[in-house]
């Protein structure tokens, strides 16, 4: 194709340049005028201005978001708190001021200097911490003694405070200052060295939900670099809150139960999944974090060989003991190697190889009934039942209600426990499964490990039919106005598969273990409110008979209670572990009760669906 | 074969504005960077090389008529886009955004060069395809891919400056291209519509970025700060300004462009109302200069090329000094000549040597 290039054609643009001139002009005369009144009528104010450059940049931190209870309770708030911040590029003298500021602030002279010179290379304009939540001495100190601290300014921050201290401290969490792998992430890329954020628990779990957006200021200082005035300020948006599942009054009974004792209790509502009290012992104070942990503190806390940081129940695996045998009568009664009608005789031992396996009563059940053997918790029983099913199918069934693998528990680092197999045992120790380990099996002890979450939800879906409800500890996320965010609804991950007759059975038993005289479970009885449980005692070190009384506290058996009330429509699901607390019925289940007697008080009349209703909508909160 | 008039016509109005420009814009550049610490480079010293490397270009231009870069106008243009195409993939991303591209041992921004590119093919495309009657919205549809192509692409990086430069210097083209009054209306409607779109895709920051000029309380922190701070400069510059280096704003470096979109406000503080006056003076006869050219231009296509690279400077000019006086949203375009920055200096002065090509050969009669 020829181009038109060759032809010599013009183009007619005058008239056009004419208003073009034009628009040039005013563009021009707009800058010009511009630049006459910064430069010309505001010259002077500027140049006053840029002398000592007396503009700063302080940012205000966000409200974090509070954790209320189902109710609408808060579970966190804030308490004001004092901070020393300093502007490098208002201290005349690094030297004069550092032992005025260290006398100020009771602090050692050398750690102010590096922290000083540690922000060499960022904005001489922006404020940096030097210490937070001073005392009142000190903030009297540094106010009268301004003139000698010039650049040095004092700051009220909001703090988060845990008014009940240590109180659901596993769920809740702790905050701590921002590391350098969490500064690296993209959604912490407007966060600082010095934020804090949290570490643990829900705290940090929600922590993209809590932390808000910090705002910031521009303000004008005064030759000793004090604030005079705020020229330009972007308040800051809180953090969103979040409704939990928490009962604060079961809570409050579940804690006061445990104070003294090491071990975890799951409080659940079987309907729903929904966590309404949970506790591990021993814990922590998150107040200590709040404020900066300092460095002793934070060393007796990894130290304490009770591991006070660890949440036992969703981490803590232990042998469940008689407990199991639920999942052993179940797969007896399911594989049909059983029926309820079949008995065996327990003479107080059973003769398994070249070994007498001990029942825990010496002298023996007798002739016994599977109802009576659950309700006795007869262990010569379940051994002969565990050997007509073999290790595979107790396995089978252990898997299939729940055990062996994590729950879904939305807090990290939960633990799946175990469920032996026979290839699991040949995999992992190169020998074969041995005859007597099954006996152990389906007894609760030997490699069998469970979280007393884990047996929660198990329980919980045993109680209501078959269905598997993920634990829920967080029900929503609302605007600090109130706005839903996000709802978490309850989940029910998987229905089991276990006849109506089976379950029907399992429950009346249950019943019976808590009502039924000779029943382990008595002392969970509360008057008028139908409670079905079972006990365990875990044995923490091999041995041949008898109880663990004699033995030192360290070695002493792991005492379980498991139950759920009423037994017909359950409404609560009580899981209480206490370690080295010797025998079940007599350790666990009176905290149980406790519980279950706190709950059937204030619900007593009370119809589940109602119950059901206030608990999915939580009041909004007071300001 | 040499003509005279070759010499006779060369604008020299323009080379000694352009030269005295880029001469002010090292100086600036030599004070904004100052101290000089470390071992690289000074970058006053590498923007010297630049402009060298612009000379260079420009000379090359010089030899050639004008016409012919026409007629390479459209593999210009694509070999462009394919640069813009690299940098989406290939590109280093520095503070944000991703405008670079690694070729052996030297980095340049494609999206400068996509400037040149857009007003050689959009002349290309409007000598080709004439009109009496003046243009219609159908007319426009291949002007508009072509604005649109690169556009989308510069937008992406994100470079919100070079974008809006692309869209005023397309328009401005328009201009003189004799639009039926319907068409523009049209335009006008499209606009409306395009804009809450374009909105609609811009990132959180960004937004925050174009309004906190219109109110500073958005974003005290970051843009806020800039906004305030160049004001302080500009403003405390006063009528003769506080002297070569001794700029306390800017020799206290609190602004992190201050080398390339906020040197104005370094010479604004140091060189004061005067000194800003003559530098906006300079750039404004870089522009008129330009357009004389293409009102004197032989012929269409002369005449086209000139107006692109007039209307270029002219909106890199008011967008960079409008953002550093506060009267337009912080985006990010240089200064032409005096921001520091390789492929900026080489496309202008490559620009320049353009106008004068077509100066040269006004007189001449095409074979």
């Amino acid at each position: 194709m020829r181009l038109k290039l060759d032809k010599n054609e013009t183009l007619e643009i005058s008239s056009v340049l004419v208003y073009v001139n034009i628009v040039i002009i005013v563009v021009f005369s707009l800058i010009f005028s511009r630049l006459w009144h910064l430069q010309i009528i505001n010259g002077e104010y500027f140049k006053n201005l840029s002398e000592n450059n007396r503009i700063r940049i302080q940012e205000i931190a966000a409200p974090r978001g509070i954790l209320y209870d189902h109710q609408g309770i808060p579970l966190v708030d804030s308490f004001p708190s004092f901070d020393v911040s300093a502007f490098r590029q208002d201290i005349p003298d690094m030297q004069a001021l550092i032992p005025a500021l260290s006398r100020a602030l009771s602090a050692d002279p050398e750690k102010l200097r590096a922290k000083l010179d540690s922000t060499k290379g960022s904005s001489p304009f922006q404020a940096m911490k030097l210490k937070t939540d001073i005392t009142r001495e000190e903030l009297a100190m540094v106010e009268t003694r301004r003139l000698d601290l010039p650049g040095i300014m004092v700051d009220v921050v909001i703090r988060r405070n845990y008014p009940y201290g240590n109180l659901a401290s596993h769920l809740i969490g702790y905050l701590g200052e921002i590391n350098q792998e969490e500064l690296e992430r993209e959604e912490f890329t407007n966060h600082k060295i010095g934020y804090l954020v949290g570490k643990y628990g829900i705290e940090q779990k929600f922590e993209l939900d809590l932390m808000g957006e910090n705002g910031g200021r521009q303000i004008e200082v005064n030759a000793l670099g004090r604030k005079k005035r705020i020229l330009e300020s972007l308040e800051p948006n809180p953090g969103n809150n979040l409704f939990l599942t928490l009962d604060l009054e079961l809570q409050k009974v579940v804690e006061e139960g445990m104070a003294d004792k090491r071990g975890a209790v799951v409080v659940m509502d079987p309907q729903s999944g929904d966590i309404l009290a949970l506790t591990s012992k021993p814990d922590f104070d998150p107040n200590l974090f709040a404020r900066g942990i300092s460095p002793e503190n934070w060393k007796a806390l990894l130290r304490n060989p009770a591991h006070p940081l660890q949440n036992r129940a969703i981490q803590g695996q232990y042998p469940p003991g008689s407990v199991f045998k639920i999942i052993t009568a179940i797969a007896g009664l399911e594989e049909k190697v059983i029926t309820p009608e079949t008995t065996f005789h327990c003479s107080g031992s059973f003769p398994y190889g070249n070994r007498e396996y001990q029942c825990w009563k010496k002298e023996g059940h007798g002739r016994i009934g599977l109802r009576q053997a659950i309700v006795e918790s007869c262990d010569v029983y379940h051994y002969q039942l565990g050997l007509r099913l073999g290790p595979d199918r107790i396995a089978k069934y252990a898997l299939a209600l729940g055990l062996g693998q994590l729950t879904g528990f939305p807090l990290s680092n939960e633990k799946p426990g175990l469920v032996p197999t026979s290839t699991w045992k040949k995999k992992r120790f190169g020998i074969p499964w041995q005859g007597g380990e099954t006996l152990s099996t389906a007894i609760g002890q030997g490699y069998n490990l469970v979280t007393p979450l884990q047996i929660a939800t198990t329980l919980s879906a045993l109680a209501n039919g078959g269905k598997f409800y993920q634990p829920r500890i967080v029900q929503s996320v609302r605007a600090p106005y109130g706005e839903m965010i996000r709802e978490f609804p309850p989940v029910v991950t998987r229905n089991i598969h276990v006849s109506p007759e089976t379950l029907e059975f399992i429950r009346e038993a249950l019943w019976g273990v808590v009502n039924s005289p000779g029943g382990t479970g008595g002392r969970a009885r509360v008057e008028g409110f139908d409670v079905a449980g079972k006990t365990g005692t875990a044995q923490v070190v091999q041995r041949r008979e008898g109880r663990s009384e004699h033995l030192p506290p360290e070695q002493q058996d792991h005492a379980w209670f498991v139950c759920f009330a009423p037994a017909r429509q359950p409404q609560i699901t009580v899981v209480a572990l206490i370690e080295h607390g010797g025998h079940g019925g007599a350790a666990a289940a009176p905290v149980a009760r406790k519980v279950l007697e706190n709950f059937y008080k204030r619900t007593k009349g009370i119809s589940p669906s109602l119950l059901k209703m206030a608990r999915e909508t939580p009041r909004p909160p007071m300001e | 074969m040499f003509d005279r008039r070759l010499i006779l016509n060369f604008d020299w109005t323009l080379l000694i504005t352009a030269a005295f420009i880029s001469f002010i814009g090292v100086i600036n550049l030599y004070s904004s960077t100052y101290p000089h610490t470390g071992t690289a480079t000074p970058l006053f010293i590498k923007q010297i090389y630049w402009l060298l490397m612009g000379v260079g270009g420009m000379a090359f231009i010089i030899l050639f008529d004008y016409r012919t870069f026409i007629r390479y106008a459209y593999p210009f243009y694509f070999l462009c886009l394919l640069l813009l195409v690299m940098v989406m993939f290939f590109g280093r991303t520095t503070s944000g955004s991703q405008r670079w591209l690694q070729l052996g041992f030297i980095s340049f921004q494609p999206s400068e060069l996509s400037k040149l590119a857009l007003i050689l093919a959009l002349t290309r495309f409007f000598i080709e395809n004439e009109n009496p009657q003046g243009y219609g919205l159908r007319d426009l549809l291949t002007p508009f891919l072509l604005l649109a192509i690169p556009l989308f692409l510069v937008f992406k990086q994100p470079d919100l400056g070079t974008s809006g430069v692309l869209v005023l210097t397309c328009l401005s083209v328009l201009t003189f291209m004799g639009l039926r009054k319907k068409t523009w209306g049209t335009l006008l409607v499209g606009w409306a519509v395009a804009v809450p779109i374009f909105w609609h895709f811009l990132k959180d920051y960004q937004k925050t970025r174009l309004l906190t000029f219109l109110n500073p309380d958005l974003d005290p922190m970051k843009t806020g700060y800039h906004i305030t701070q160049s004001k302080i400069a500009v403003g405390s510059g006063t009528i003769w300004g506080k002297g070569f280096l001794k700029g306390t704003q800017s020799q206290l470096h609190f602004l992190p462009e201050q080398h390339t979109d906020f040197v104005f406000s370094v010479w604004a503080e140091e060189w004061g109302f005067i000194g800003a006056f003559a530098l906006l003076f300079l750039l404004l006869l870089l522009i008129s200069r330009g357009l004389k050219i293409a009102n004197t231009s032989k012929d269409k296509a002369g005449a086209l090329l000139a107006i692109g690279i007039s209307a270029q400077i002219f909106w890199q000019t008011f967008i960079n000094v409008g953002m550093v006086v506060g009267i337009v949203p912080v985006v990010g375009v240089p200064l032409p000549l005096m921001s520091y920055g390789g492929t900026s200096v080489i496309v202008t002065l490559m620009g320049i040597g353009i106008l004068m090509n077509i100066s040269m050969r006004r007189f001449m009669l095409s074979r």
